[in-house]
């Protein structure tokens, strides 16, 4: 490896046309550049996707409330109707696969103009009834404090857990939260908890203001009505034959026909979020294929110019096995310019590509929407890439080596 | 130590067959000097390519140091071109890119001897050259004449038996013709069995024994006695 005649020959042989050396390595090197960005950036779109469906139950299902579209028991159609809390307790009840069941009730966010205020602070937030249930199915992470409970619900208490930005705007840094009072809408809410969103569907944001759903409900005067919740499945149980079950049991209770699927509307979770990975395993696949594809260009690119170096070096070869250079040695030789010249160039590509998805990463860290989200190259994958640069290096000396082998010495040697 | 038996050897070129060798027999003992002679197309740089490991014959039989050399795998062949023999070419074929001394010691890096023993080896032996001032000379700042010297040096780096030169005096004037014939017969003289091929009389007058081929059949071998006993001396025309 360290052989200084070794190394005194790769680099002769590359010396000698420096521009098509130049060239050659820069296939290469864009090839692994282009693999590893790719790579990176799908990471980077990956782990946006993830994070904004965060730790949202994956095996869950969304239900909301829609006109009749048939007349049923002499009521007519296209009638409006919503849900009540007596029918979380029914179906609670009756569906033993129902893991939670929590309404999603957002509060009037005062026209975007300022619906919260303490002392001179004041701001627009995000306001939404929550429950315990809600908390495993759209989770938050409680940084400080408690989250809302069943006592909270029960009591109708004015308390609210507040997101991340609510806190940086409503209160100075070294101040704590916990127990102070925000005026939302003209009431006062007790803080008891500060959070911050683990995903962001279904309208969380690092904006929100969360209180018991049946505090919302009471302050609001929707008495016990909602118009959307969200139901999981438990482990193993199926969300469409839960989202049957709902159904059957929600259309009579509010007198839909049967067939009425329409009149409750309905979005099984689990599918769209299978669709999502499903796609975004295909898209990695497919930026592994395309990078793939181009780096692979380079490593022909290298073999054809190897062809052409042996070509050149004939003569130069035919001296050599006539002074004794064993087959092994020539094709060695020839092997160990290959694999220098992927290894060299693919080498700064990698380092390239590591460079400019780190640089990536930079310019989107402050981004409050990121599309792409901390994109970086997997350690493995970048080794992993080396590995095949040095085996298709060796690869693409293979060939050229065997056609400077298998012509016979004398015709080397007379080769001009 | 060369002993040829009803050597054949053609070429094919697309639909031709060119009978180069038309059965050579052949004996080159130990330590001899001997030119092999002829017009171009005679199949003199044939022959030598076959004694050489260069290229193979088709028929007869080749013994070389008591071994019969037949189809032979190329790691053979490269192990006993670079124990056993040693080659000068007309053209010098030394590597551009590597200095005198590392031209000379190449052979010796094939046997994997150590790079500072073999550069110490090649330095002995381009001093016996006269040329240990140019050891860091590369190829292109030497004259012909010092790059055959060093070419003979590489030749002989790794104490061979037998020497094949292929017109080693071909690129050179008369008076380095000259001193690398002499440095040839002092090889010789050493003990190692030296063969030259050349269309030069005066070079061919040079050795022991001169064997003129012609048509790819060897016409007369006149020794070296007859060579200097003035009658019998039989010149081949060109």
């Amino acid at each position: 490896m360290f052989d200084l005649d070794k190394w005194q020959e790769i680099t002769a042989a590359l010396k000698k046309n420096k521009l098509r050396t130049i060239l050659t390595g820069l296939g290469v090197m864009f090839g692994i550049l282009i693999l590893v960005t790719l790579l990176g950036i799908g990471r980077g779109f990956q782990n946006n996707i993830q994070s904004s469906l965060g730790n949202f139950a994956t095996n869950s299902t969304v239900f909301w409330v829609e006109k009749t579209t048939k007349a049923y028991k002499g009521l007519p159609r296209n009638r409006s109707y919503q849900f009540t809390n007596d029918d979380l307790e029914v179906l609670k009840r009756s569906i033993p696969e129902l893991q939670d069941i929590a309404p999603d009730i957002n509060g009037w966010s005062g026209n975007a103009t300022n619906n919260t205020f303490r002392e001179d602070k004041k701001g627009n937030f995000r306001i939404k009834g929550t429950s315990p249930e809600m908390n495993n199915v759209n989770p938050v992470e409680v940084t400080a404090g408690r989250f809302i409970n069943q006592n909270d619900l029960k009591e109708f208490r004015k308390v609210i857990t507040i997101g991340p930005r609510v806190q940086e705007l409503m209160f100075e840094k070294d101040e704590d939260p916990i127990g102070q009072y925000l005026k939302v809408n003209g009431i006062y809410f007790r803080i008891i908890g500060t959070i911050k969103p683990l995903s962001r569907n279904m309208g969380m944001r690092d904006d929100v203001l969360q209180m018991p759903f049946t505090t919302l409900q009471q302050l609001y005067n929707q008495g016990d009505k909602f118009r959307v919740f969200l139901a999981t499945a438990k482990v193993g149980e199926s969300v469409a034959d839960l989202e049957d079950k709902i159904f059957e049991i929600l259309a009579r209770r509010h007198s839909i026909h049967p067939d009425d699927r329409q009149a409750i509307g309905n979005f099984n979770i689990a599918k769209m979020f299978n669709k999502i990975f499903g796609l975004f395993n295909s898209i990695g696949f497919l930026f592994w294929v395309i990078g793939f594809g181009v780096l692979l260009t380079g490593i022909i690119g290298v073999s054809n110019i190897m062809h052409v170096v042996v070509k050149e070096r004939t003569k130069e070869l035919g001296i050599k096995r006539a002074i004794g250079a064993r087959p092994r040695e020539v094709v060695g030789q020839i092997i160990n310019e290959a694999v220098f010249l992927t290894t060299f160039a693919g080498f700064w590509g990698l380092v390239l590509g590591v460079l400019i998805v780190e640089g990536i990463g930079k310019m989107t860290e402050g981004d409050p929407n990121p599309q792409i989200l901390n994109p970086y190259v997997d350690i493995n994958v970048a080794f992993i890439a080396l590995g095949v640069l040095v085996l298709f290096g060796v690869l693409a000396g293979l060939l050229p080596a065997q056609r400077a082998i298998r012509i016979k010495p004398v015709d080397a040697l007379r080769y001009e | 130590m060369i002993r040829l038996q009803n050597i054949h050897k053609s070429y094919i070129t697309g639909t031709n067959k060119l009978h180069v060798l038309k059965g050579i027999d052949l004996h080159i003992k130990e330590g001899e000097l001997v030119s092999i002679m002829g017009s171009s197309g005679s199949g003199k740089s044939t022959l030598l390519n076959i004694l050489g490991l260069l290229d193979n014959h088709d028929e007869g039989v080749y013994t070389l140091n008591q071994e019969e050399i037949k189809a032979m795998s190329e790691t053979k062949a490269a192990k006993l071109r670079n124990n056993l023999l040693g080659f000068v070419f007309q053209s010098f074929n030394l590597i551009s890119f590597k200095n005198a001394m590392e031209n000379v010691a190449l052979p010796l890096y094939y046997q994997k001897v150590a790079r500072k023993k073999r550069n110490k080896t090649a330095l002995e032996y381009l001093d016996k050259m006269g040329l240990k001032d140019w050891a860091e000379h590369m190829p292109n700042e030497l004259s012909g004449g010092q790059k055959q010297r060093v070419a003979i040096a590489r030749s002989i780096i790794t104490q061979p038996k037998i020497i094949l030169a292929d017109e080693p005096t071909g690129a050179l004037d008369s008076a380095t013709s000259v001193e690398v014939m002499n440095l040839l017969k002092e090889i010789n003289q050493s003990g190692i069995t030296v063969i030259i091929v050349t269309h030069e009389n005066d070079i061919a007058h040079m050795t022991d024994r001169i064997i003129n081929l012609k048509d790819g059949r060897i016409e007369s071998i006149i020794e070296n006695n007859k060579i200097n006993s003035k009658e019998t001396i039989r010149v081949p025309q060109e």
